[in-house]
């Protein structure tokens, strides 16, 4: 408890930072959910594609020996490229994984259970990059980009650490700030699309009533593409800040960040944009505190208790399900 | 009736149209099944389990796995499909969508390893029943605050369960940490006889005199005396499972999976069920794991991963969720497949996530969907139908034939109700009058 | 035409004059601000066919599930058999003897037909695990009143498919039906049905109502909600008349048919052609709902509305 007290502020901008990635990844989640009511479990993969295509990047522009605001540029050079790749990832599922579960009619436990498909192809089809590539004999050429396909891989550059200012007694890095303002802003300019935009209305349309929305023109499959596409451009966001923060990734990097974030969804009321944002803050906190005092060893048990205890006493999250609502 | 008549009458001609061929060959060896007579069916039904018993000792080439042993991997394949029953209460009776059913599976391992091992060294056949009562309590507890909350999110705390039991289990020095729990002792020894494994080595089955198994002495070596006991306990919880499906609890699970609130209307307590069923699902993947520790000989966390809660699900969903040996067949694809294809260790998981994605797409209800005789009988007019040429929709108006005798018949069977239900007490029926 | 069968019904409703079975005594419900339920009182006696009314959005439905228990109300209280239903849980006030259909049909439907009805049953069984797995004594008796239940009551509603069929595979009128004899496998002392004529024709209105009479004289007591004036003229006994939420009217068919309030609620405002039979009078425009085009027309208006509330 003591560690808490004496590292308080280190803990909760820390936490805020990761709960920052929560959050953009939680709302991929929290999108497809509010439209369709489903459970996407293979946007954990949409989000390790992003960090993958962050190390391929950096690798590609030679990134290495970089100084100076250069870094920062090949970063949103990073950032952009892991946004296509992901929302391409995410679109891909939409089209392979789910619309023809949906024409048939199929029910809903069942786009899961292709979800969960979905997700284990797309791991393992990372996981035997090198097998691959060396089918087609690209091994020597590409071996930095994609070697070892199942160990862990790092950013050939980082961005360096500063101290900014200080807050109580810890230091907030620049890191931390690029961390939690991008994040800010993706989440910001998205709710703002979704309630301003004519595509935005048209999601919270569909959200709220399928049927009415067809009648009154709106194109369902088209909607759905969106809710995907701009749950991966999210996605790829997060993988960006990720790698900023943390500076490698592996094949199986997403599953416990898909969790997680989904955690987060849930806690803030699935459907509901500001909703993931909230959790996702939350868990982030909630998680440093928790390992901060009982352990870092029960860092996910405590994230899990919290969400059994706000759904207890939240049934809907802690702003509840609303994509569809005013409040989106 | 007249339509089973003519089936009957034209059953050799099979000239049934062929997009829908298949269909029909399944509805018509489930029509003959259910058609045929008890003894036969029991004749039959005792044909399979025997074939099931002598499998290990068969070695049958092409299913027999070339890289594992076979017993062993029959083993594993009976607890997944124990574990497959099991969650198959949960998720195709009561339509409660458990993602963290492997937290179940460990606590019943765990008790074993505890009470027999690491912190007593009680025999098994005592601890087997605290075990699944363990995992009932442990199912009720995890049931009781969250069975309340919304169906979908009962998926990501259920989820949440099973990882806080992995966790739980990777740092408890109490549990073992991360090493676990070893030396936990073996079902105690019956030998009655010694039986010899067939082989197929030259092409043509010979008896192997080298290899033999004893019944029932569990070894370390020989796992096929554990793939019997695991066979046993499937068949005994399979009967149960029949009883309890073809009941008013079986009843209730299904009313509250179809429509909650309209089975809480019609006087189903419908969270008393669910929270039931989750208990004894729970007990039932307990028992799954309390087999799986004695066999194993020592349980540590990596055991327990949360993606072994996915592969349950999609045994259960892949098989066709609700029906037993839908879900049966669905844990020896998961279970087995994998084994049998060890050789290709690297693509085993990619081909599985690609096998899921191609189940659910063209196969939505399963490999084996809840199979009614409703089903058959429908199946059943089509044959006729398809048969005799002229497919006979069924009439828009659903009055048109009844329209006539209904007056009749109503009048016959209000006599009928009359004199066996009477509602009320008798006096004020006649105070009509 | 109806004159003859609601001549006959009007006839009866003198009789069963029994004691009150549920009496709802000043109930008011609010969602948020809107007042749904508003002062509602009135009661149903023992083994009457009751009919509840009013233009659509005036709380009938609302009011049923007061009665049934999906909502709590505000202030007032609903009692039945004198024991105030607020804050039971509603599988057991099924349980207490109030059964219901539904307005938009509730099956089980991957259930068979026959265990839809038993599940009507199984309200008032007590076997639980022990009693299945080991089919004890008190199991299989249950099981075997439930079956035989099930059977009669299918008889006794006119569902004439195979018992063992899908309730998803029923038609229209025969899920309708299958409603109705799950409602009454319960046993209940009220049996409450929801528009069970919703989409009917004519002819099957007619067997419908011969139906609730022939439930009626089974000995239950009956509460129909009902949109088609001439199926609730022609069965009931009383009639309460509902408007925004506030008891206008209650009284035989034949009292209501000429109460100027109901008149005026069902017809005052309406589309030109009812206007003008308004304006022959109470009861020939009433008639003129009842007998003809008119019911349509009110019908599709009401249905414009619904629809143009639920858009907003």
């Amino acid at each position: 408890m003591q560690f808490l007290f004496d590292n308080f502020f280190a803990l909760t901008i820390s936490g805020l930072a990761l709960g920052a990635v929560y959050a953009l990844i939680a709302l991929g989640y929290t999108m497809v959910y509010g439209v369709l009511q489903f459970i996407n479990f293979a946007h954990s993969e949409v989000f390790m594609y992003g960090t993958f295509a962050v190390v391929w990047v950096l690798y590609f522009m030679g990134a290495s020996g970089t100084t100076g605001p250069a870094v920062y540029g090949k970063f949103a050079i990073a950032l952009l490229v892991a946004m296509a790749v992901s929302a391409s990832v995410a679109l891909l599922l939409e089209r392979v994984a789910y619309r023809p579960l949906i024409r048939r009619g199929a029910p809903r436990l069942i786009a899961l259970i292709s979800a969960i498909g979905a997700s284990f192809m797309l791991a393992e089809a990372m996981g035997l990059r090198d097998r691959l590539v060396g089918f087609v004999g690209l091994d020597d050429e590409l071996a930095p980009y994609v070697a070892r396909a199942r160990d862990t891989r790092g950013l050939p550059l980082e961005i360096p650490r500063v101290g900014l200012f200080t807050i109580g007694d810890y230091r907030v890095t620049n890191i931390d700030v690029i961390v939690i303002l991008s994040a800010l802003l993706m989440m910001v300019l998205l709710d703002q699309f979704v309630r301003r935009s004519r595509l935005g209305r048209g999601i919270r349309a569909v959200a709220q009533d399928p049927e009415s929305a067809a009648l009154m023109g709106v194109n369902s499959t088209r909607v759905v593409q969106l809710t995907f596409l701009l749950g991966g451009i999210m996605a790829g966001a997060a993988a960006t800040l990720y790698m900023v923060r943390i500076g490698a990734t592996r094949f199986d990097a997403g599953f416990l960040m898909g969790v997680k974030a989904f955690t987060a969804a849930v806690m803030g009321g699935i459907g509901n944009l500001r909703g993931a944002l909230l959790g996702g803050f939350v868990l982030g906190v909630a998680e440093n505190w928790g390992s901060a005092v009982i352990g870092t060893e029960w860092k996910d048990v405590v994230a899990f208790a919290l969400l059994v205890l706000i759904l207890l006493f939240r049934p809907t999250g802690l702003l509840g399900e609303s994509l569809g609502k005013a409040r989106a | 009736m007249s339509t089973a008549a003519s089936t009957d009458a034209t059953e050799p001609r099979a000239s049934a149209g062929t997009s829908r061929a298949a269909a029909l060959r399944g509805a018509r060896i489930r029509e003959a099944w259910h058609r045929a007579p008890r003894p036969v069916r029991w004749l039959l039904g005792l044909l399979v389990v025997l074939f099931f018993y002598a499998l290990p000792i068969l070695n049958p080439p092409i299913i027999s796995t070339p890289d594992t042993d076979f017993g062993g991997v029959l083993f594993t394949v009976a607890v997944y499909a124990l574990v497959a029953i099991g969650l198959n209460i949960v998720v195709g009776y009561a339509g409660l969508l458990d993602m963290g059913y492997v937290g179940f599976y460990a606590v019943g391992a765990y008790t074993v390893a505890v009470l027999t091992s690491e912190h007593g060294s009680w025999p098994f056949l005592l601890v087997l029943p605290i075990a699944m009562l363990t995992t009932m309590v442990s199912g009720i507890l995890l049931g009781a605050p969250t069975l309340r909350v919304r169906g979908d999110y009962l998926a990501i705390v259920t989820l949440g369960f099973g990882e806080i039991v992995r966790l739980t289990l990777v740092n408890s020095e109490w549990l073992g940490a991360a090493a676990g729990i070893s030396k936990i002792p073996s079902p105690p020894d019956l030998p009655l006889f010694t039986v010899p494994h067939i082989s197929w080595d030259t092409g043509v089955p010979l008896v192997d005199l080298g290899r033999t198994t004893t019944f029932l002495e569990f070894g370390v070596l020989d796992q096929v005396p554990y793939y019997w006991v695991a066979l046993t306990v499937i068949l005994v919880v399979l009967f149960f499972d029949k009883r309890l499906k073809e009941s008013r609890v079986g009843r209730a699970w299904e009313a509250t999976r179809e429509d909650e609130d309209a089975a809480e209307i019609m006087g189903v307590a419908t969270f008393k069920f669910k929270l039931l069923a989750f208990a004894l699902g729970a007990l039932v993947g307990g028992l799954a794991g309390a087999l799986f520790a004695t066999k194993q000989g020592f349980v540590n966390p990596q055991s327990f991963a949360l993606l072994l809660s996915v592969m349950f699900l999609a045994a259960v969903v892949v098989g066709g969720q609700g029906n037993r040996w839908g879900v049966i067949l669905g844990a020896v694809v998961v279970a087995y497949l994998p084994e049998r294809f060890r050789g290709f260790e690297e693509w085993r998981v990619l081909v599985f996530g690609l096998a899921l994605m191609l189940l659910a797409t063209y196969r939505p209800e399963g490999l084996i969907p809840p199979g009614r005789t409703a089903r058959v009988k429908k199946a059943r007019k089509e044959v006729a139908a398809l048969e005799e040429g002229d497919v006979e929709d069924t009439p828009s108006d659903p009055y048109a034939g009844a329209a006539g005798s209904g007056a009749l018949n109503r009048q016959r069977s209000a006599d009928t109700l009359a004199t066996h239900t009477d509602p009320r007490t008798g006096e004020e029926t006649s105070s009509h009058d | 035409m109806t004159d003859t069968t609601s001549a006959g019904a009007a006839a009866t409703a003198v009789a069963p004059g029994g004691k009150a079975l549920l009496e709802v005594d000043d109930v008011t419900l609010k969602f948020g601000g809107l007042t749904a339920l508003n002062g509602v009182s009135f009661e149903i006696r023992e083994g009457e066919i009751l009919g509840l009314i009013g233009p659509n959005g005036a709380g009938k439905t609302t009011c049923f599930n007061v009665m049934t228990g999906v909502y709590q109300p505000t202030s007032g209280q609903v009692r039945f058999e004198g024991e105030p239903l607020t804050g039971r849980k509603r599988h057991k006030i099924t349980r207490l003897g109030i059964a219901r259909t539904f307005q938009n049909i509730r099956l089980f439907r991957t259930m068979t037909v026959k265990e839809n009805v038993m599940v009507g049953a199984d309200a008032r069984h007590k076997t639980s695990v022990l009693g299945a797995l080991f089919r004890l004594p008190l199991h299989r008796r249950e099981e075997h009143e439930g079956s035989q239940l099930a059977q009669e009551l299918l008889d006794f509603v006119g569902v004439k498919v195979d018992a063992d069929e899908l309730a998803g595979n029923l038609s229209y009128g025969d899920q309708r039906r299958l409603e109705i004899a799950r409602a009454m496998a319960t046993k209940p002392r009220l049996l409450c049905l929801d528009e069970p004529a919703a989409g009917f024709n004519p002819s099957e209105k007619q067997r419908l109502m011969e139906l609730i009479r022939k439930v009626r004289d089974q000995g239950y007591t009956v509460l129909l909600i009902e949109h088609d004036m001439k199926l609730v003229m022609g069965v009931t006994d009383r009639i309460v008349v509902l408007e925004f939420g506030k008891k206008i009217a209650e009284g035989t068919p034949e009292e209501i048919r000429n109460n100027p309030a109901v008149v005026a609620a069902y017809l005052g405002v309406e589309t030109d052609e009812v206007g003008e039979a308004v304006e022959h009078g109470g009861t020939d425009a009433i008639d003129a709902v009842v007998s003809g085009d008119a019911a349509d027309v009110v019908d599709h208006h009401h249905h414009n509305e619904e629809e143009g509330t639920d858009a907003s």
